[in-house]
């Protein structure tokens, strides 16, 4: 069994610790047990349950670090992996980076697992995806999908008595529904940690009734339009932006955090004032740990506050340079939105484009944060708050921080992605070609 | 390589524990524990463990893979080493067919009952998939090959050349780039070992020894009057050889108004180069939007073949096996059944070869026991054939499989992916130099850059590292701000010439993404210089 208590992997991470003759000694214990099935053509094509466990060892004398990793966890084998991390510490070079070790810090009780989630056996995955293929067998659509389940759990203590655990569970979906003509297309994707949340067959209705809506798209021509963003094109299209609150990229002049001449962004309206980005591991729909690779307690973090920065993350090396407090990123991140469905947002808006997803999104300036792609699976024309019809997808090429300065309203976040995301109708956003493609 | 010379450079910090996907390629090693390789008659008595196990449960067909996978990092940042990481993994995949149906199981613990009882567990995946599948799995016959081998043909291995000497090379390389205005360099080699035992209920048992290396540097280029920044990246591919791809020969650079690299790799005049050319970008104009005549360097054009080529002839796609991850394809089966859908103009001839010499998917074998070739796939414009393995190849016709199943590690299910994709050279001599000649308003791309296409691959856009406008014949200088967007069709339509072979060369990934739960796997695209007329460029300078 891959997954070991607090209490197992406590015992097995003292028992390391104290095989270690180094001036400091950092472990990290982590294991995953888990399961998928792959389908296409209405039909599984591959299936597989996957079960890893890794302990890994980081043995500083001075500043001069060695690392070792191993699978194995009889007493010789954990031994050894000490030992060796130890002979690579003495023959290394000091890092002109090493950071002292954290003594023991305090830290939340997470609430990222969930016992039935991890009970999934690859009967009930075999369940959930069957519910799918009954929405496009019956409809005579074709679906094409992926359902995957896993638990993990995490660990790591140092000699100066810092301990944290956390065990978590996840379960996704994604599907994509086609008509037999290959002229429309729909999709759903969703994650949660509680199985009870995930319905696939609901999830697979919404894709298949895209696919039927999606067919005999139309041409209009490539610009700027109001687009709604359901909260996966938002979280698509975001993802990118939330990596660059990097506070040593920033001032080293190579972010779109930088600022003109020197320093950084911090503290600049950079944003519409209806835009709030925070973090918060101890949100409900969307937890997450509650420490992070360094020991470092997460908390709720705003990063942005009324449009203006109010946070950069700091590594606690980055964080010492510039005497401020270390302050990790956290995986959920949650924008504010209002109480509004996508549906209201559609019936405000006079002309628009609604989103389903982005596809295929790269970076093209990092400068300007500017990302190009593509609209895929269900895109549609807006007229007089209601949708007229399919249209074909569009290029689009635009910088999230110039999107999150067109914001017109926000709707109710919704977990995905990610993060907790609302659907979004922002103005000006630019389409630059059109493509064919279904 | 001395056990001492990897202690000491393997211990340079938790940096090598942060290197990006460290953890998909394995655990660290001591790489002397790995380099010696499993006895290949342990190997057939293991696989004849698998074969029989799965049989006498029911199977029909049964194969397995025994995989032992090194990677080794060397990554440095301006005066630092960031990391050092010698990674394993080692362990076996069985792959069965019963009742109609593929089942699969791998395990780590490489012992007679471990794989006998995995082959049993693949066996009952089959079986338990058989009762929701719709037509049975056709396999196209293959003969047993016996007992063979096959090995990249690499003259230095690059687990063997010590760490010290690639972690100095670095350093010089970064101290190059710093001595020429860089103000950030990281820079890393990466190179990569698959040792591979194959056996199938065919009669084949396959030892391969596969090797690949890939240098790569990105250097950036501050002013931080203007707040703006620029970046270069290396111009060396990732090949399918040893260690003397560093080892840089005169014959094999390609000089011009930037020097590029064909057989070997000089990186320490590539940074230099790329160095002055971050600094130069930093000043550089901004591209006018329009049409322009496009001529595109064997440097940038491989990704352009990869996406728009490669891609959408991987018959996986075609049938809808990629529809919820990686999408779909545009060269449907009535187009390639009319044998005259006109994919590219008549000088657009593209093959696909498993088997060219230097190049990433280069292997004798393929991940299913077929033995490796070169075919097709667009012949004077028309499309002529797709990607096929085993279980698709009767779908087109084909009697046999055209040997491009792989799979990224032993624990992962092979699946089709794509070999060797590239453009043939033009027939008739033709330099640079003669091309850009006859280009009136132009547009001159080496590198490549960033890169997006649909999922379908009609409608794509791609960046590059370095522009150079041409104007009547005349290279006018460098550009910013350049990405150009097109159909796929119209664009390969709108090939007007390809230099000579002597301007061919490989560019590559080691990283193609695929399939659920993703895989990555490593392939080149050959090409000389190829002109486009009038493709669309955008100019993609923005304020924030």
């Amino acid at each position: 069994m891959a997954i070991l208590s607090k209490e197992e992997a406590q015992a097995i991470l003292k028992k390391v610790i104290g095989y270690s003759k180094a001036d400091f000694c950092e472990v990290g214990l982590n294991g995953s047990d888990g399961g998928n099935i792959r389908y296409a053509r209405n039909a599984v094509s591959t299936a597989g349950q996957i079960s890893t466990m890794s302990l890994g060892v980081s043995s500083t004398f001075g500043k001069k670090t060695g690392s070792a990793t191993i699978n194995e966890f009889d007493d010789a084998s954990l031994q050894k992996v000490v030992k060796r991390a130890e002979e690579l510490a003495m023959l290394a070079p000091e890092n002109p980076e090493f950071m002292p070790l954290l003594g023991p810090q305090t830290f939340a009780e997470s609430n990222t697992f969930n016992a039935k989630t991890a009970a999934m056996t690859p009967d009930t995955r075999a369940e959930m995806v069957g519910k799918s293929l009954s929405v496009s067998k019956a409809a005579g659509l074709d679906a094409a999908g992926f359902l995957e389940n896993a638990t993990r759990f995490n660990a790591i203590m140092n000699s100066k008595g810092l301990f944290a655990y956390n065990k978590g569970t996840n379960v996704s979906f994604s599907v994509t529904v086609r008509n037999k003509q290959g002229t429309g297309s729909g999709y759903v994707e969703q994650d949660f940690n509680d199985l009870d949340k995930m319905d696939t067959l609901a999830l697979s209705k919404i894709a298949a009734s895209k696919a039927n809506g999606s067919a005999g798209a139309k041409a209009i021509e490539p610009g700027k339009y109001t687009v709604i963003l359901e909260p996966l094109a938002a979280s698509d299209i975001l993802s990118n932006m939330f990596r660059g609150f990097d506070a040593r990229s920033a001032d080293e002049g190579r972010s779109f955090m930088s600022k003109k001449g020197g320093g950084t962004r911090l503290g600049e309206q950079l944003f519409s004032e209806n835009v709030n980005i925070y973090s918060d591991p101890m949100n409900t729909e969307i937890p997450s740990a509650t420490w992070n690779g360094d020991g470092l307690p997460v908390k709720r973090t705003q990063w942005v506050e009324k449009g203006i920065v109010k946070n950069l993350s700091y590594s606690r090396y980055w964080a010492a340079q510039k005497n401020v407090e270390p302050i990790p990123f956290s995986r959920s991140v949650i924008i504010e939105g209002g109480t509004q469905s996508l549906e209201d947002l559609i019936k405000s808006t006079e002309k628009g484009i609604l989103v389903t997803r982005f596809w295929y999104i790269r970076s093209v300036d990092p400068q300007t944060l500017l990302l190009t792609g593509l609209t895929r699976d269900g895109t549609f024309y807006i007229e007089n708050g209601e949708i007229k019809f399919p249209i074909k997808n569009f290029r689009f090429n635009e910088s999230p921080v110039i999107m999150l300065n067109n914001v017109e309203a926000l709707g109710k976040p919704v977990r995905t992605g990610s993060g907790l995301i609302p659907p979004m109708k922002i103005r000006d956003f630019t389409f630059t070609s059109l493509s064919d493609a279904i | 390589m001395k056990r001492k010379d990897f202690l000491y450079l393997s211990g340079m910090g938790m940096g090598a524990l942060l290197l990006p996907n460290l953890s998909a390629f394995g655990t660290p090693i001591d790489p002397l524990q790995a380099l010696d390789g499993v006895d290949v008659k342990i190997k057939k008595e293991l696989a004849d463990v698998a074969l029989n196990a799965a049989k006498s449960k029911g199977a029909t067909y049964a194969d397995i893979r025994i995989g032992r996978y090194l990677n080794q990092f060397v990554a440095t940042r301006e005066k630092r080493v960031q990391g050092v990481a010698n990674t394993e993994s080692y362990g076996v995949g069985i792959r069965v067919l019963a009742n109609g149906c593929w089942g699969f199981a791998a395990t780590n613990n490489v012992t007679k009952d471990a794989i006998a009882k995995a082959a049993e567990q693949a066996v009952a995946v089959a079986k338990a998939n058989a009762k929701i599948q719709g037509e049975p799995v056709q396999l196209a016959p293959q003969k047993g090959y016996g007992e063979v081998s096959w090995k990249t043909p690499i003259e230095i291995n690059a687990f063997e050349v010590p760490v010290k000497e690639k972690v100095d090379l670095l350093l010089n390389v970064n101290d190059v780039a710093m001595q020429n205005g860089a103000n950030f360099v990281n820079s890393v080699i990466f190179a990569v070992n698959e040792q591979k035992y194959f056996a199938s209920t065919d009669g084949s048992y396959i030892d391969q020894d596969v090797h690949r290396i890939y240098p790569t540097f990105n250097v950036t280029r501050i002013d931080r009057e203007s707040g703006k920044f620029k970046t270069r990246n290396s111009l060396s591919s990732p090949m399918g050889k040893g260690y003397e791809y560093m080892h840089a020969r005169p014959e094999d650079k390609i000089t011009g108004i930037v020097t590029r690299y064909k057989g070997r790799y000089d990186m320490l005049e590539d940074v230099k180069e790329a160095a002055r050319v971050a600094t130069e970008k930093v000043k550089a104009k901004s591209v006018e939007p329009g049409k322009y005549d496009l001529v595109l360097d064997p440097s940038h054009l491989w990704l352009t073949i990869h996406e728009s080529v490669g891609h959408p002839t991987e018959l996986d796609r075609v049938l809808g096996y990629e529809a919820n991850y990686a999408g779909t394809s545009f060269l449907t089966l009535d187009k390639w059944e009319s044998k005259k859908f006109k994919f590219g103009s008549d000088k657009v001839n593209i093959v696909a070869d498993k088997t060219q010499v230097g190049s990433l998917g280069a292997v004798g074998y393929d991940d299913e026991g077929v033995k490796c070739k070169k075919w097709d796939l667009i012949k004077n414009g028309v499309l002529t054939s797709y990607q096929a393995i085993r279980d698709q190849a009767h779908i087109i016709g084909l009697t046999e499989s055209n040997g491009c199943c792989y799979s990224q590690g032993w624990d992962d299910v092979q699946f089709q992916r794509m070999p060797n994709v590239s453009l043939q050279p033009g027939k008739e001599k033709l330099s640079v130099d003669d091309m850009i000649k006859n280009v009136e308003k132009g547009i001159y791309i080496i590198g490549d850059g960033s890169f997006s296409i649909d999922q379908q691959r009609y409608n794509f856009q791609f960046g590059g590292q370095i522009f150079y406008e041409i104007k009547d014949g005349k290279i006018a200088g460098m550009l910013n701000d350049v990405a150009y967007q097109a159909n796929t069709q119209e664009f390969w339509n709108s090939c007007n010439s390809i230099c000579d072979e002597s301007d061919y060369r490989l560019g590559g990934s080691f990283n193609d993404g695929k399939g659920q739960p993703s895989q990555s796997s490593a392939v080149s695209h050959g090409s000389a210089t190829t002109r486009f007329n009038g493709v669309n460029v955008i100019n993609t300078a923005r304020k924030i």
